[in-house]
């Protein structure tokens, strides 16, 4: 290819001009999008972040007023850290747990794998629509299915967990959980990576299937135990659909599913703070940095790439 | 270990690994089977539970309605000032324009990642996929200023409009891993054709490319049907609401007073979904794991 270009040095640079040309025509919608909704938003965010911004009146500058308010003042910031970190520390193992535990039950070669993967897909395609948070608000009711389930099967009469602040948070905790399906797609996809015979060889050596899955399974898909962490906690943080709909947006009762994304929201779009709300936001973006970076780090010492 | 001890070794890992022993498989059978079943049960109910009258919802864990009755859909699709059917056909138009949108745009700047030589390529790369872990909260509270000089609040432009440039990089992402799978030598023979980059992109990229650009196109119309903040957001007049603004208006007017008309219109929200699931399952899939992998 170089030769051609090569035969007059007219034809080389025209060639060149004409490669920037396309690369950049090409890319130009990206560009525009990046610099006009990412980076220009991004840099504003920060600056509205130390303004007292309502959206009405012009930015006045406050400093770091607002991340100190947040850090010393604001009850609810902190209310909704601590039902964000509940729901991520519960949800986020608990989801790989179900995902790999089933990929691997799915993956000994049974027959209608692809009927119980399709089974279990399903939830997570649908699970952060509406019309399932309306669905959970009535499962989880005083009256709703699962009490009439229980009381059915033991007799017992459950309360209402949606309506009470010390378990809805597992409610919504539980909705996460059903949505597991995408990462056991994943999981399956790394299970079919792992060569067979290192299993053959294994058995020789009478390695029990238990050894085998802490020997030979898990090391070599550590790869993707990182990356579905490292998603799932992320979508963790992001979560805001479900909490919204059941508590009727006020992330009742009593702030115990005030998520911090529904915090913002409230703040930004209800209160109309949205200097604050912009400080908040960064917040949460550090929070999420900071975590991906920790398991960064953190995969030297766990996760096992090839050789 | 003699020839007959490790033939017989090595027929029975042969049999362990294929088969197992049969309680175990019908044990793994029996659990995946109990999950799904609890999994399942809640939507099933859900379906059922439209066709059945208020207080038999909360009476009946049964999936069988006693009293059959489908008089909840009507109800529940004139309930709110603005029919259903104008929520829907909202939701249909933004849909059908972001998967445009996204395909387009997408299409493009992962064919100038992957085929085109320019200055700052690496550059402008990394941080697209620095893009993809950032969280929208950052730009939020600006884009959404933005939009409202611009006066398109309470239009669906701001639902639309970034679609058009390439503002989901995960597909820029899915296709640059897609595009990276075509053989270059296809390229070089157009190129000796004479063909430039624009018909290269055309006539040889995207026609092979039709299993990628159909997973986008449907991951796209499923996020976007499913998407709740942007509309909660940015439309305000019920006329312009989409089919989840209004399930969740539905959800207060009701008051909970008529769970069967409610269950019936987030049946209807989830129906089209579950369609697209049904028909193009492994094509999602398929998208799922290759992102997920390919690293």
């Amino acid at each position: 290819m170089a030769s051609m270009g090569d035969t007059s040095p007219d034809v080389g640079r025209f060639a060149r001009l004409q490669d920037q040309l396309a690369g950049y025509g090409f890319l130009a919608p990206w560009l525009i999008g990046f610099f006009v909704l990412t980076l220009g938003p991004a840099v504003a965010s920060f600056y509205l972040s130390l303004t007292d911004y309502s959206g009405l009146n012009a930015p006045h500058w406050v400093g770091a007023e607002n991340y100190l308010r947040i850090a010393t003042d604001d009850e609810r910031f902190w209310t909704a850290m601590n039902v964000t970190f509940t729901f991520v520390l519960l949800s986020v193992p608990l989801k790989l747990l179900f995902a790999l535990g089933v990929a691997v039950a799915l993956n000994k070669g049974l027959k209608g794998l692809s009927l119980f993967r399709a089974i279990f897909y399903l939830p997570s395609l649908v699970g952060g629509s509406v019309a399932i948070a309306v669905l959970w608000r009535q499962v989880f009711s005083g009256d709703g299915l699962l009490n009439q389930a229980l009381n059915m099967l033991f007799g017992y009469e459950g309360p209402s967990w949606i309506s009470n602040p010390s378990t809805s948070i597992y409610t919504l905790v539980l909705l996460a959980v059903w949505q597991f399906g995408s990462s056991m797609i994943i999981f399956l996809a790394g299970l079919r990576q792992i060569p067979k015979d290192m299993y053959e060889a294994a058995s020789l050596d009478g390695a029990s299937p238990a050894r085998q899955f802490f020997k030979i399974t898990l090391p070599l898909l550590t790869p993707v135990i990182f990356f579905n962490a490292v998603i799932i906690t992320i979508d963790a943080f992001k979560a805001f659909t479900s909490a919204f709909i059941i508590s009727d947006g006020t992330g009742g009762p009593i702030d115990s599913t005030l998520f911090y994304t529904l915090y913002l929201y409230q703040e930004a779009f209800t209160n109309f703070r949205f200097g604050y709300a912009s400080a908040l936001a960064w917040v949460l973006v550090v929070i999420i940095a900071f975590f991906t970076a920790m398991s960064f780090l953190s995969a030297r010492y766990w996760v096992h790439y090839d050789d | 270990m003699t020839d007959a001890t490790m033939t017989a070794a090595i027929a029975r890992s042969e049999k362990e690994a294929s088969e197992r022993s049969p309680l175990t498989r019908a044990f793994i059978y029996a659990a995946l089977v109990a999950v799904s079943f609890v999994m399942l049960y809640p939507l099933l109910w859900m379906i059922a539970s439209s066709f059945k009258p208020d207080d038999e919802i909360f009476t009946s864990t049964s999936l069988l309605p006693h009293a059959f009755s489908a008089d909840a859909y009507r109800r529940g699709w004139n309930g709110l000032s603005v029919g259903f059917g104008q929520m829907f056909f909202n939701s249909l138009v933004v849909c059908i324009l972001v998967v445009i949108g996204n395909l387009i745009s997408c299409s493009m700047a992962a064919y100038a990642f992957t085929r085109l030589r320019f200055k700052g390529r690496g550059f402008w790369f990394a941080l697209m996929l620095g893009t993809l872990m950032m969280p929208q909260h950052a730009v939020l509270i600006p884009q959404y200023v933005l939009f409202l000089k611009l006066g398109w609040v309470n239009t669906i432009m701001p639902l639309v409009v970034p679609k058009f440039l390439a503002i989901d990089a995960f597909f820029v992402f899915l296709m640059v891993q897609f595009f990276r799978g075509i053989p270059r030598e296809l390229d070089e023979a157009a190129v000796m054709d004479g063909c430039g980059p624009l018909r290269i992109f055309l006539k040889v990229i995207l026609p092979l490319s039709t299993p990628v650009l159909a997973t986008a196109a449907v991951f796209s119309f499923i996020w976007t049907w499913d998407d709740f903040f942007a509309p909660l957001i940015y439309l305000n007049d019920i006329e312009k609401y989409t089919a989840q603004l209004g399930l969740r208006t539905f959800v207060d007017a009701t008051a909970q007073s008529d769970w069967s008309a409610l269950f019936a219109m987030s049946t209807l929200t989830v129906l089209p979904v579950f369609i697209l699931f049904v028909l193009f399952q492994r094509l999602l899939i398929e998208g799922i794991a290759t992102t997920g992998m390919k690293r």
